[in-house]
């Protein structure tokens, strides 16, 4: 439907269309979105455990996990709140090097990360692995901002943002599907930004 | 997923606009297919050019959901794309397309019980003033004070009714601080939201919050968020909702 009055002023040229998914715009900035209050987590206070169902598999303190490969990722981020950013520059540790490490494959086919509010959301094991998601440690270089999700936040790039949960501590094999945080509340099991996945019931 | 709702885009009619304060005016919408929400929720609006080109944002629904036209107040950013097009094109008569209720987090119905804190930056009032209209239509005794913080008088969105609901004394309370002005109330204040202030909110209510929502510009609830904290409220009853940048 077309809306009387409304213009295209801000539509994005051509070659970079392409690369903004449906019902999302350019943003410059960066806005911070989450559901509750900033925890300030302190890298020596700092773990991140594996886990398969409720049994540890590995537990990591902020050193040892620093030991682990070091990798660089620049990618398109796309907010269900509908901005898209380009090119946003993370470093931090591929998931594929934290199962190396921990010498496992993916045991299930889904995970559930977990936050140091509580937070949680689902992602299938094939959306994290194979050089596709990292607990990232660095924007821009420079350490991850608490507003940003530091210490260490999820990048999942090539689903919507609030897959990449912020202030992690865990990632846990589940044996189902487990819905997440904003899950439960009306948001997409999957969430693919190409296929507008935003709410339960899109496509 | 089976309790989450469905809600797919439908057009809503402008029955209504009304100015709030030199930059933020009310749109009230008739729903072409009318739904149930609960108060704290938002809206997607979409807007459509005439080669296909959409730009969409959210804005919380500031009605009670006892009202079956959905009020959004829009706060107009002169650079925007989405606020200034409500501001300046949209009239009464016009369809827009909208999809809803959406959020599941930051709503709180009477069911929920109180007592509450809510603690709004400029636009960030309009779910609170949801909260608080039904609050009032379901005649709930749960204490509700409301820490409203704009730059000056003249900015405060619904500042008749809220004045008017506080002079109740029926256990909701307003606080309002005004950051760029001298305060018009004498209990009220005039600098940015923080703990001291926090304390002296919470000393209005019986006991301490069940809840507390926090909405406005990230900055804002990033900064109040923190006060509350230090004020000694836990942060897993916090609730907040950030307006992006
Ligand atoms: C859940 C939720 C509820 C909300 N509820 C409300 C509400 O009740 N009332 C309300 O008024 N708002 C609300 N908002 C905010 C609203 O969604 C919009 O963000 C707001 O209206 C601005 O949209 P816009 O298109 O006018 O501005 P945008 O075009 O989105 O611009 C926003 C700001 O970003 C800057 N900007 C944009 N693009 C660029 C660029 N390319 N380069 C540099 N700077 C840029 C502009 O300077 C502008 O000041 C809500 C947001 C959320 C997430």
């Amino acid at each position: 439907m077309v809306t009387r009055g409304f213009s295209s002023g801000r539509k994005p040229p051509a070659e970079t269309d392409a690369r903004i998914p449906p019902g999302q715009y350019l943003e410059q900035g960066f806005p911070v979105l989450s559901a509750g209050p900033t925890p300030r987590v302190r890298t020596e206070d700092w773990s991140f455990t594996l886990k398969h169902g409720p049994r540890p598999i590995k537990k990591w303190n902020w050193a040892e996990f620093n030991a682990l490969p070091l990798t660089k990722m620049t990618r398109d981020i796309h907010c269900v709140t509908a901005w898209t950013k380009f090119d946003t520059a993370w470093q931090g540790m591929l998931v594929d090097d934290i199962l190396a490490d921990a010498g496992i494959e993916a045991p299930t086919g889904f995970l559930l990360a977990h936050g140091y509010d509580g937070y949680t959301t689902n992602v299938p094991a094939k959306d994290l692995t194979t050089g596709k998601a990292m607990v990232a440690l660095l924007y821009e270089g420079k350490p991850i901002t608490p507003d940003h999700g530091g210490p260490a936040r999820l990048l999942v790039p090539h689903l919507y943002f609030w897959k990449s949960a912020k202030w992690l501590n865990g990632l846990q094999f589940t044996e189902r599907d487990e819905p997440g945080f904003w899950e439960l509340r009306g948001y997409h099991i999957y969430g693919d930004p190409w296929r507008e996945q935003r709410y339960s019931g899109d496509p | 997923m089976s309790e989450a709702p469905q809600s797919p885009w439908q057009t809503a009619k402008i029955t209504r606009i009304e100015k709030r304060t030199p930059r933020v005016t009310s749109f009230f919408f008739a729903l072409s297919r009318p739904f149930a929400y609960r108060a704290g929720q938002h809206v997607d609006v979409r807007l459509t050019a005439p080669d296909g080109y959409q730009a969409r944002r959210s804005y919380s629904i500031a009605s009670a959901p006892e009202s079956v036209t959905i009020e959004l107040a829009i706060e107009k950013l002169d650079d925007g794309e989405v606020s200034p097009f409500f501001h300046e094109v949209a009239v009464v008569g016009d369809e827009i397309e909208l999809r809803g209720p959406l959020g599941g987090h930051f709503v709180w119905s009477d069911s929920d019980g109180g007592p509450l804190l809510l603690v709004g930056g400029g636009s960030g009032v309009v779910p609170l003033m949801a909260m608080v209209r039904h609050r009032t239509l379901r005649k709930s005794v749960a204490p509700v004070a409301l820490m409203f913080s704009v730059r000056v008088w003249d900015e405060v969105i619904f500042r008749d009714e809220l004045i008017g609901l506080d002079d109740r004394r029926d256990g909701f309370d307003l606080v309002l601080t005004l950051t760029r002005e001298a305060p018009h109330r004498p209990s009220d204040y005039s600098r940015r939201i923080d703990t001291a202030m926090v304390m002296q909110a919470l000393a209005r209510l019986p006991q301490p919050p069940a809840l507390a929502f926090v909405c406005g510009s990230n900055a804002f609830v990033s900064a109040a968020a923190q006060a509350l904290i230090d004020a000694g409220i836990s942060a897993d009853i916090i609730r907040t909702e950030r307006y992006g940048v």
